[in-house]
């Protein structure tokens, strides 16, 4: 049975039929066509699909859309505004906290939820924090770097790079 | 004069993945298309006495359903990329791996169908009607084993389950009787286990025949896109190469697995023709663990010998290599040409030899995988080292030194020439152990550690003192040793009118950064900005042609490529400059983005000839106009990185779980372009290294099922797993290329995980236990295990 | 992955609820190890009765000696509650344990109970806590001890059409303390065993012990060996580790490819020692 939906998508409110079993992660790919947001797993695991519904990170795979009726959704597109990139967008290029791509946006949106709850994290903190987002890439070195870079620009402080 | 090499330039790719905005197979949907379920044996060995579709073929949405009897028997599967000969001469046994089987599954995954529909939901859910009458049959899975008389056989004409057997080095009973000379003997059975690779990405591939102008294009999340093109067009489906594109797009990782044609490449472009639509295919997580290539899987018997003073006499490893059910690419090549010739390590070693059993069992494939076949040499090499230096009771770093190499350059002297068939091309041991032993802060830790034993804190460290090789070629030499494709690289040097410059680069990046890294080679050479460098790649109809991204090859080989494309540049540039600027080619310099007539004012900058040689009016006689090069590089030698790897460890007594104190890695990668980029390979290889020695392995049981495919049981590590890495490097350029450099993708991987071992063993040793080996991954309750004795 | 087709309903309150969860019905609250399992169709209901936005399910209040925690209070609702904190922070610590930050923010306490897995961190926290699970049915509403509760291999007391609606917990008192341990299986990070323990104090001996264990066994139970080992003991580190060796006794270890039986009854012992000794 279809269901009319009605959901903001990175600000913009949009009317979508979806059937009840279609997830979040493939409406907003596929019907959205907002491809940033992927899909790594089959177990709610590695984190690939993280995005913000009514401000908590949420793993998209593991909600339907019809869940989120009425919500608002912010996936990586709609995180910086039109002046560049968002901090912590940013501090993931200062610090190299991407090598393939594929679980930055997964990434970017886990460390969104971690900086708002935390400002000021211990590399210990921003660890845990990741527990639900796997990088095969970078061995997590330079993505913890890259949060630290965030955090401190977030706070009005001047990032300092390592590299 | 570097604006841009040896800078730590940030990455040009960045902004797309950053934004989402990255393209990756899965994120292109095709007018028409249509989407492809596989459905896959869930047995590891198993006839198939009939495949019922009709329910599938009603069910909602769906076009069309296919299995292996749709298919021609002309089209008998993927073929082997490198050919090894038995002892005896003998060609290796090359059963086919069909698209999709006919008669009997050989691994749990092997593909029966493949429903089509208009929807991935509704091909999911027409698969589930696909109704397949098994007859289960026993299976085998250990390598070993699948030797034995009387193991069931994966193919009935392969006796034995033998692939191949394969031997290098000194004749085995020289090496046999130094070893019996021997003063001590250290001996070891290892199992280097397998290892699922697990790119974040899953593998996704989209078939799309146009029938009006009879061509065919593949988008495929591959590190290698010409040669998926040769080998499905020539040796699959017997297509016109002219009539077939393949591009990989943006790649999501791959770590050797995407090097390999598939069956599901080749499935979607043939099922595409028979629908005439795109058909679109995208592996779930449990497919990926099933059927993208899996790595090691070594059972290996070694032996290294010692004489009184500690020096090493001599080394015979016995390996029985698994291949899986089917030979993937390169598969032949990783337990032999990357693995026995890499048995001399960085030490003097006078006599080796290595024996090599590769045999078939009912699992999934296994092939390249990040560093293939030297880090289980190096595994091998590293753990009898500290192994030895416990049982003699010596220094571990000290018997390392007392055995390396002396350092060579390449250049005054020549390289190094092993006893398993290599000559290293430059090296300096000494330099990086010490220097991980200055940072380690050596001599302070073993005192802690004796001070921590005291009080039943269990504090180790291992060491690994690796070589690894790189940039795999000439290949007139690899096409000796088996090869069936050369392993140069091209590059097409294109100056645009405006003296803006696309570079056709036949690598391709899976997240190694090509784009920002061959940039700045190429802006510096042509002393131009970074910006007006775009790098193209990935694409079988922009880019000439190309062998791809893998073994640390793509900026030795590569990047080399460029280089030679850009002097052909320079050199056409400088006669178009003479003819300028009324002056003697032999008379100009190239500097800054311009020619100058030596000791003069007068100079003409790149983009005015780049213009003149558009727009030819006031032109040298003779010249062609245009400024346009193509070159196809083929290196000497490969290149030899090292590096010297340290682990840290502490041990809880109680439940055996190991906890990773510190790594610190010193690796010479040759010259370095971008800094910043080499330390993320290096960090990213550490992690994958370390992954195996605590963290993962597949598992078959005793029936060939896969009992940890998934993330809830299969562990991938996390951030929370490391400490912070320490790394550092030392620089010793490769004397054979012109960039000087060696590569880094696979240092990371091949040096850490013995080091991440042997950590483990020095605490148990220090606290009373001599506990010889404990099977990777060193997951607590093996540790505890190991504790108990 | 794709989930089996359903039919998605989207109750306003517990009564609607209770009037849509026909047969081949299920609760959909979080979905967080329901819908995990009916992407790999493991699961396939028919119908998904949506209760996550019945706003008195998601309430977290208190009573003069109870805590109130609604069925459908997210794990990070509950971690980041100061009722439960100022109450009883070991179970917001708890909470904040479970999973990942994305778990914590939609899985909820009530489907956590009703999936029942034997490795899930609230049974034990719950069963340590003395904690009561409220349920209703057409019959009305009913209340029934953690330990009750469980009742097996993801098995509860929850009837058919039954739908959990709270969690009552004692609150704790000046004299009590509480701690809970859990040694992860290194994939999933589910307890391989997890270890609750509170203990009351008198005149430096333990009055009254109430240790809760998942992971070890085919469901959450309370250990009642190591309990009676520990009351009107001296409240110190022989005390614990004598206790702690009967842990698991009588009970049949789970078994797996991360842990044997013998690994797991080694690691209930030193778990428990270790959740003991942190309320020393």
């Amino acid at each position: 049975m279809a269901h009319q939906i009605s959901l903001t998508v990175n600000g913009k409110q949009q009317q979508l039929e979806v059937e009840a079993r279609d997830l979040l992660v493939d409406v907003l790919r596929e019907k959205c066509r907002l491809t940033g947001t992927h899909v790594g797993c089959d177990t709610s695991s590695c984190g690939a699909c993280v995005v913000e519904v009514d401000g908590l990170s949420v793993k998209s795979c593991t909600l339907t859309a019809v869940q989120a009726d009425g919500g608002s959704v912010l996936t990586v597109e709609g995180l910086a505004g039109s002046d560049g990139l968002h901090p912590i967008q940013e501090g993931f290029k200062e610090e190299h906290g991407l090598q393939c791509g594929f679980c930055t946006p997964g990434m970017i949106m886990t460390a969104k939820d971690l900086l708002a709850r935390n400002p000021n994290p211990t590399e210990h903190e921003i660890r845990e924090a990741l527990e639900g987002n796997f990088c095969r890439c970078t061995g997590y070195h330079n993505i913890v770097r890259s949060i630290q870079y965030a955090a401190a620009k977030m706070r009005g402080e001047t990032p300092v790079s390592a590299s | 004069m570097s604006k841009y090499i040896g800078k730590s330039i940030k990455r040009v790719e960045d902004k797309r993945f950053l934004t989402g905005k990255g393209n990756y197979t899965d994120d292109m949907v095709l007018p028409q298309q249509t989407y492809a379920y596989i459905v896959r044996s869930p047995y590891a060995h198993a006839k198939v006495n009939g495949i019922d579709i009709s329910e599938a073929q009603k069910a909602s949405g769906v076009v069309a359903v296919f299995t292996g009897k749709d298919i021609p028997e002309s089209i008998a599967g993927v073929p082997a990329g490198w050919q090894v000969n038995f002892k005896n001469g003998d060609i290796m046994k090359e059963p086919p791996h069909p698209l999709l089987i006919r008669d009997k599954a050989r691994h749990i995954g092997d593909a029966v169908a493949v429903v089509i529909a208009e929807s991935k939901a509704e091909a999911k859910d027409a698969a589930e009607l696909v109704e397949v009458d098994w007859e289960e049959l026993d299976a085998v899975t250990d390598p070993r084993a699948a030797a034995q008389e009387g193991a069931p056989l994966v193919h009935e004409d392969c006796p034995h389950n033998m692939c191949f057997d394969w031997e290098l080095g000194n004749p085995k009973e020289e090496v046999d009787a130094a070893i019996a000379a021997a003063h001590h003997v250290t001996s070891l059975e290892f199992v280097n286990q397998r290892m699922i690779p697990n790119a974040m990405e899953p593998r996704s591939a989209i078939g799309h025949y146009e029938t009006a102008r009879d061509y065919y294009t593949l988008y495929t999340s591959s590190q290698n896109p010409h040669l998926i093109r040769l080998l499905m067009c020539a040796f699959v489906l017997g297509l016109p190469e002219h009539k077939v594109r393949v591009v990989a797009p943006d790649v999501g990782g791959g770590f050797g697995s995407k090097i390999f044609h598939y069956t599901e490449e080749a499935l979607v472009i043939w099922a595409s023709k028979q629908i005439e639509r795109p058909v679109k295919w995208t592996a779930e997580r449990s497919e990926s663990f099933m059927t993208d290539a899996h790595g090691r899987d070594h059972v290996s018997e070694a032996k290294m010998g010692f004489d009184k003073a500690g020096n090493i006499t001599a080394l015979r490893v016995n390996t029985y290599a698994n291949l899986g059910a089917y030979i993937s690419t390169f598969a032949p090549a990783v337990p032999t040409y990357l693995h026995g010739t890499l048995l001399q390590g960085l030490y003097t070693t006078p006599k080796i030899n290595v024996d090599v059993t590769a045999t078939f069992t009912h699992t999934n494939a296994v092939d390249a995988y990040r560093g293939a076949g030297r880090p289980e040499a190096t595994y091998l090499l590293e753990r009898l080292l500290d192994l030895a230096a416990l049982e003699m009771d010596r220094d571990p770093a000290e018997l390392r030194k007392q055995n390396f190499i002396p350092a060579f350059d390449g250049v005054t002297e020549p390289g190094y020439q092993t006893q398993v068939a290599l000559q290293y091309d430059s090296g300096d041991y000494h330099a990086v152990l010490d220097r991980g032993l200055e940072m380690v802060g050596y001599q302070d830790f073993r005192k802690e550690q004796a001070e921590a034993a005291k009080n039943g804190k269990y504090l180790g460290i291992g060491f690994s003192t690796y070589i690894e090789a790189c940039g795999i070629a000439p290949s007139a030499v690899v096409g000796a040793l088996g090869a069936r494709a050369g392993l140069y690289e091209s590059a097409q040097v294109r100056v645009q009118p405006t003296g803006k410059v696309s570079v056709y680069s036949g690598s391709h990046s899976h997240g190694q950064g090509h784009e920002t890294t061959f940039a700045q080679v190429v802006a510096d050479k042509l002393g131009i900005a970074l910006e007006d460098v775009e790098i193209v790649h990935g694409d079988s109809e922009s880019v000439a042609f190309g062998m791809g991204t893998y073994g640390s090859r793509s900026l030795a080989v590569g990047g080399s490529a460029i280089v030679k494309s850009i002097d052909k540049v320079l050199e056409k540039g400088a006669k178009i400059a003479a003819h300028k600027l009324e002056a003697q080619v032999d008379d100009l310099e190239y500097a800054e983005g311009k020619w100058t007539v030596k000791g003069t004012d007068r100079s003409i900058a790149f983009g005015d000839v780049s213009l003149t040689a558009y727009v030819p009016h006031d032109y040298p006689e003779g010249l062609e106009p245009g400024l346009d090069f193509s070159s196809f590089y083929d290196p000497a030698n490969f290149t030899y990185p090292f590096g010297c790897h340290i682990a840290v460890v502490e041990i809880d007594p109680e439940t055996g779980k190991v906890a990773l104190k510190r790594f610190v890695a010193v690796d010479d990668v040759g010259n370095v372009i971008n800094p910043m980029i080499v330390d993320g390979q290096i960090h990213g290889g550490l992690a994958q290294g370390i992954g195996q020695a605590l963290f993962e392995g597949a598992i078959y049981d005793d029936y060939g099922q896969l009992i940890n495919g998934s993330y809830m049981d299969y562990c991938m590590p996390r951030a929370d797993d490391f400490p912070s890495f320490e790394i550092d490097r030392t620089t010793t350029p490769c004397p054979h290329n012109p960039l000087g450099v060696k590569g880094a993708g696979e240092a990371g991987c091949i040096g850490s995980t013995p080091a991440v071992v042997n950590a483990v063993i020095d605490a148990l040793w220090k606290n009373g236990h001599q506990v010889k080996d404990i099977r990777m991954p060193l997951i607590p309750e093996r540790v505890w295990n190991a504790m108990q004795s | 992955m794709i989930p089996s087709s359903f039919e998605y309903q989207r109750a306003a309150s517990v009564q609607e609820a209770l009037s849509l969860l026909g047969e081949d019905a299920q609760l959909l609250a979080g979905g967080h190890s329901l819908i995990p399992a009916m992407k790999l169709r493991l699961n396939q209901p028919g119908t998904l009765v949506d209760i996550s936005r019945i706003e008195a399910l998601k309430q977290i209040s208190e009573s003069e000696q109870h805590l109130v925690i609604g069925a459908a209070a997210t794990h990070g609702q509950i971690a980041a509650s100061a009722l439960v904190q100022q109450h009883c922070g070991f179970l917001a610590a708890g909470a904040g344990e479970i999973g990942d930050i994305q778990v914590r923010n939609k899985g909820t306490i009530g489907g956590s109970l009703a999936h029942a897995d034997p490795a899930a961190d609230w049974p034990g926290l719950l069963i340590a806590a003395g904690a009561e699970i409220e349920m209703v049915g057409s019959g009305g509403s009913r209340k029934l001890k953690a330990e009750d509760f469980f009742q097996g291999f993801f098995e509860t007391a929850l009837a058919e059409g039954e739908i959990i609606t709270a969690v009552h917990v004692p609150k704790m008192h000046a004299d009590q303390r509480a701690s809970y341990e859990k040694f992860a299986q290194p994939a999933s990070r589910y307890a391989i065993v997890g270890v609750a323990v509170v203990l009351t104090f008198y005149d430096g001996s333990i009055r009254e012990a109430r240790v809760g264990v998942n992971g070890l066994a085919d469901c959450a139970y309370l250990d009642t060996a190591v309990i009676a080992a520990l009351e009107n003991q001296k409240a110190n580190a022989d005390t614990a580790t004598a206790a702690a060796q009967k842990a698991g006794e009588g009970k049949n270890p789970m078994s797996d490819h991360y842990a044997s039986e013998k690994y797991r009854a080694n690691l209930a012992r030193v778990v428990t020692k270790r959740a003991l000794n942190a309320c020393l």
